[in-house]
């Protein structure tokens, strides 16, 4: 350290970059991840996240398991994913060091925590010899900062005792690297003081950390290469950085609105849906009634009573919780009643891999359920979409009344990205098919001849008393039935409903050309990746088109001419095949199946790379998964 | 009963009842019917739920709003319902498998939440729409298709269960006693908040008689007893028995041999549940004496005011929901 002035910093100009913080799960680098990202979308980057954290609230501290890490991609262009790897990685101990370094391309900048690379800690993450010493990381260049000692130094005058002192070295750490990418600290102290109280000793310990951080970045040598990324050239707008649960909570209020119905929103906690349950349930002034019940059957119940009893029934949850409330749905449909339940996908079967993304419940979504009961199942593609596709949710639960699936996963519900606030003037008017009461016979299964919606007579309406039940009932009447011909009559009545949905949605739109070698089609989080794979791979030259499916059934239905159009049809799906397979029955076209299933999203150049295999017959891409 | 706006008639529906000839279903749907009659509430602001059984086929044939839905989870539909429309009546009908084995987690929530729904338990003591199967409530012991050496299943007693789920408002009947059902439904649609009340009903093709020591003519005086709000408990033909609180227990006694003061007076309405859970502990199923009437009747606020009450408080603070606002709320940045 040297305490002379120093010569102005050097600046290096860059249109992008990915940094990712690592550290124990107790660390904070989750809370980092997001200030800086904030501060980020303040100066106007671009940017996406993907945060990343074990699944025990508390793994044993300075262990492998236990890290918890956040990256960030920030540009001054209009990226689309939170980058493939790393070029600073953050890391506060041995363990976020050897867990991350894999990943940082040679020549990336490695900034360490220098005081917690001591034997204890070195010997937990299952170093035998310093690597900050043995030449290890000679390929990067590294700094080493000893940011719990200046920690200490900092909060010294705030209050703070104990072992408390300790926990804002996250926010010297945001501060050194607020210095080096030049953002500023302003947003991350009004965000503390407005978190924590402006005259607590948190806050001020935190803030004292910070700006610590930042001070010691002017004041050192090794500091003063800095980086700028300018604002990003994005759309004209106004723009707010959201995750996709909270998108999805901000979705399911304004569909709800649009349709002119209360919320009645069930759910039993299961990551990664609780924060859409967390989220709601601050909006209690929106007429949002959340109930958090005791398991998730009884919150899809709540769902289809208040559904009956005229709100917008909606539970939310992940595989495990779908399972479960697989039942309920099945009568869901068979009473025909408006309900949007949410499936927030992580790593299964089982309790899987429960802080992972996967998208392997698309059949469980499909196909399960007893008897026949197809339902629609919408997707959104990224964080920021979440909210329209909340509300093409509620419209189609409303417009046809019929229960709605919406598979979102654990990388949209946890990343951000920034979102271009829609005009909310111009959000569609869902009209709702209450029946009123006239002097005709009420027939609680009568349609209406374009939607196939039946009337929704609700509770306390005079004169519109009726039954519904999970029995069969007669077309029309709704009475108890057993007839055979009614059976079957009722059933592809019931189908016939997902004829009319597609038959309203807009055709699937495709990136670049609409005839060539090769067609790759996504659906859910896989967006980002694809969308950068295919482009970068299309700039090289090769013929290839991207198109991503929001409605996942039923299909748009322009999909069987967009499919004619390519030689080939690769399908990349974080599962073993299921829109694959799901395309093959129903087109009889040979697609070819891209799977990962590892927990973790598809990068960008792994989707290039398996684009060019497929067009040249390369690699192992025709072996068959 | 004086001038009432309905008859029984306005709550039967155009559809066949189904049950055995001589099922006791018929005797309660009778007297629902009936009650729903005297009430002066309109006709569709009734809501019936059912779950999956042969009671469960009740709100077919009540001519309100209503849903047969499935095994085990009418309470929880219920709770939507009622808290979706606070000013509805809702009425959950079950049986003692639908309440108390699929369906037992979702009952004793909705009695520990009170949610303001009137369940009305038709414990048969076995499941009638499979055709005889051991149920949750049949005695130990019991022979039925499933249990051909006997259950040895220990059963649940629905009162104690619903008092230790934190009831407002447990009772119990029986399905030929239409005046006492009657009265039970009274009390429990008076009652705001959650109420159960769990009727003994016979099953006469796989379970006849289960009540039959309480409902037959030589054996009943000698086991029903009737408690009655404010009352000293007595019972017998000639009320020679009595029933007595010592060492955290309730106990017959002979009534001569106890002084007048030491007989337990019934207080439905005391906070403390112990004196309900302990008369409901005279009796485990319906053999010997076995209290029938309001267990327990205490006031708490219900689940689905205090839902709506946080709505008007958040509208209070924050005022009425602005989406347009809500999207701005973690900080926007403009971007020409
Ligand atoms: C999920 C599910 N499991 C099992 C059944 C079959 N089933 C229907 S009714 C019933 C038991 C009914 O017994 P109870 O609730 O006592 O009603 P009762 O027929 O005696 O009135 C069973 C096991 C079902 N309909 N659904
Ligand atoms: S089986 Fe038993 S409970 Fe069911 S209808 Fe017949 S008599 Fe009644
Ligand atoms: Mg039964």
């Amino acid at each position: 350290m040297t305490k002379e002035t120093l010569e102005a910093p050097v600046r290096e100009k860059r249109d992008r970059l990915v940094l990712r913080f690592a550290g124990d799960s107790g660390d904070g680098m989750q809370l980092t991840g997001n200030r800086f990202t904030n501060a980020s979308a303040v100066i106007g980057n671009d940017l996406a996240t993907f945060p990343d954290f074990p699944s025990e609230i508390r793994a044993p501290a300075g262990t492998l398991a236990g890290v918890s890490s956040f990256q960030v991609q920030i540009a001054d262009w209009d990226i689309l994913t939170p980058g493939d790897a790393p070029d600073i990685l953050i890391a506060m101990n041995p363990a976020a060091l050897k867990s991350n370094i894999d990943d940082l391309d040679p020549g990336g900048l490695l900034l360490v925590n220098g005081d917690a690379f001591v034997d204890r800690n070195l010997e937990k993450a299952g170093y035998t010899s310093n690597p900050l010493e043995d030449g290890s990381l000679d390929g990067y260049r590294t700094m080493v900062a000893p940011m719990e000692e200046l920690t200490k130094l900092a909060v010294a005058d705030t209050g703070v005792k104990g072992r408390a002192t300790l926990r804002s070295k996250n926010f010297f750490a945001l501060g050194l690297v607020s210095w080096i990418f030049n953002r500023p600290t302003q947003p991350v102290i009004d965000w503390v003081n407005d978190k924590f109280g402006p005259d607590s000793v948190i806050a001020k310990a935190n803030i004292a950390s910070l700006m610590a951080g930042y001070n010691f970045g002017i004041t050192t040598e090794e500091f003063q290469h800095l980086y700028d990324i300018e604002p990003a050239k994005l759309d004209p707008g106004e723009y707010t950085n959201i995750t996709g649960n909270q998108a999805l909570a901000w979705g399911l209020i304004a569909g709800a609105q649009a349709a002119n119905l209360p919320i009645s929103y069930a759910s039993y906690p299961i990551t990664p849906a609780s924060s859409i349950l967390e989220e709601l349930a601050r909006h209690k002034n929106f007429g949002v009634r959340t109930l958090q019940v005791e398991d998730e059957i009884a919150a899809v119940g709540v769902a289809v009573g208040a559904s009956f009893a005229g709100h917008l029934g909606m539970t939310g949850t992940s595989g495990p919780g779908l399972a479960l409330k697989s039942e309920t749905i099945s009568l869901a449909f068979q009473v025909e009643l408006p309900m949007v339940i949410i499936d927030v996908q992580r790593a299964g079967p089982s309790t899987g891999m429960p802080t992972k993304t996967e998208q392997a419940d698309l059949l469980l979504a499909m196909y399960g359920r007893h008897g026949e009961a197809p339902l629609p199942i919408v997707a959104p593609a990224t964080p920021a979409e979440a909210f329209s596709i909340a509300v093409e949710a509620c419209r189609i639960a409303v417009t046809y009344m019929t229960p709605v699936i919406v598979l979102s996963d654990g990388y949209i519900a946890n990343s951000s990205e920034p979102w271009r606030l829609p005009d909310l003037d111009e959000l569609p008017a869902i009209s709702h098919p209450f029946a009123t009461a006239d002097d005709s016979e009420f027939l609680p299964y009568s349609r209406d001849p374009e939607t196939l919606a039946r009337p929704w007579a609700i509770p306390g309406t005079a004169g519109l008393e009726h039954r519904i039940g999970g029995l069969e009932h007669a077309d029309l009447t709704g009475n108890v039935s057993h007839d055979p011909l009614n059976h079957e009559h009722m059933t592809w009545l019931r189908a016939a409903k997902l004829d009319r949905i597609a038959a309203g949605i807009a055709p699937l739109e495709i990136d670049g050309p609409e005839s060539g070698d090769l067609l790759v089609l996504g659906w859910g989080s896989t967006f980002a990746a694809i969308r950068a794979g295919t482009r970068n791979a299309r700039r090289e030259g090769y013929s290839v088109a991207h198109g991503h499916l929001r409605h996942i059934h039923p299909f748009a239905p322009n999909l069987a001419t967009v499919f004619a159009g390519y030689e080939k049809v690769l399908v990349p799906e974080l599962n073993s095949g299921q829109l694959a397979m799901m395309l093959r029955a129903k087109y009889l076209v040979d697609v070819i199946s891209y799977p990962k299933i590892q927990g973790l999203p598809f990068k960008a150049t792994e989707i290039r790379q398996k684009v060019i295999d497929t067009i040249t017959g390369t690699g192992d891409s025709e072996a068959g998964q | 009963m004086t001038d009432t706006r309905y008859e029984r008639s306005d709550f039967q529906s155009d559809q066949e009842v189904r049950w055995c000839p001589g099922c006791g279903d018929y005797t309660i749907l009778a007297a629902v019917q009936n009650f729903l009659a005297s009430l002066d509430v309109d006709k569709e602001d009734h809501v019936f739920i059912s779950g999956i059984g042969c009671a469960s086929r009740f709100p077919y044939y009540v001519n309100t709003y209503g849903m047969h839905s499935i095994h085990g989870r009418a309470p929880a539909i219920a709770t939507g319902v009622a808290t979706a429309n606070p000013d509805l009546t809702v009425w959950v009908v079950t049986g003692d498998g639908d309440a108390l084995s699929i369906g037992g987690n979702h009952l004793i929530h909705a009695m520990r939440r009170n949610v303001n729904v009137k369940v009305l338990l038709f414990n048969n003591q076995i499941y009638g729409l499979t055709k005889g199967q051991y149920s949750p409530t049949s005695e130990l012991g019991k022979r039925t298709k499933t249990s051909p050496m006997g259950s040895v299943d220990q059963p649940f007693n629905p009162v104690s269960l619903a008092i230790a789920s934190e009831a407002t408002f447990v009772a119990r009947t029986i399905d030929m006693d239409r005046n006492h059902t009657t009265e039970m439904l009274q009390a429990a649609y008076e009652h705001n908040g959650a109420a159960l009340i769990e009727i003994y009903q016979n099953c006469n093709v796989f379970n006849d008689k289960a009540f039959a020591q309480l409902t037959g003519r030589e054996e009943r005086d000698a086991n029903r007893i009737n408690l009655v709000p404010g009352r000293p408990i007595v019972f017998g033909a000639n009320n020679e028995f009595a029933v007595i609180l010592d060492t955290g227990g309730a106990r017959v006694v002979a009534t001569a041999d106890v002084a007048a003061a030491a007989i337990h007076v019934h207080d439905p309405a005391n906070p403390d549940p112990s004196a309900a859970f302990a008369l409901s502990r005279l009796s485990h199923g319906p053999y010997g004496p076995t209290p029938v009437g309001v267990f327990r009747d205490v006031d708490r606020p219900s689940y689905e005011a205090m839902v709506k009450q946080q709505l008007v408080d958040a509208q209070a603070q924050k005022g009425p929901g602005d989406l347009s606002r809500l999207v701005r709320s973690v900080g926007t940045w403009t971007v020409d």
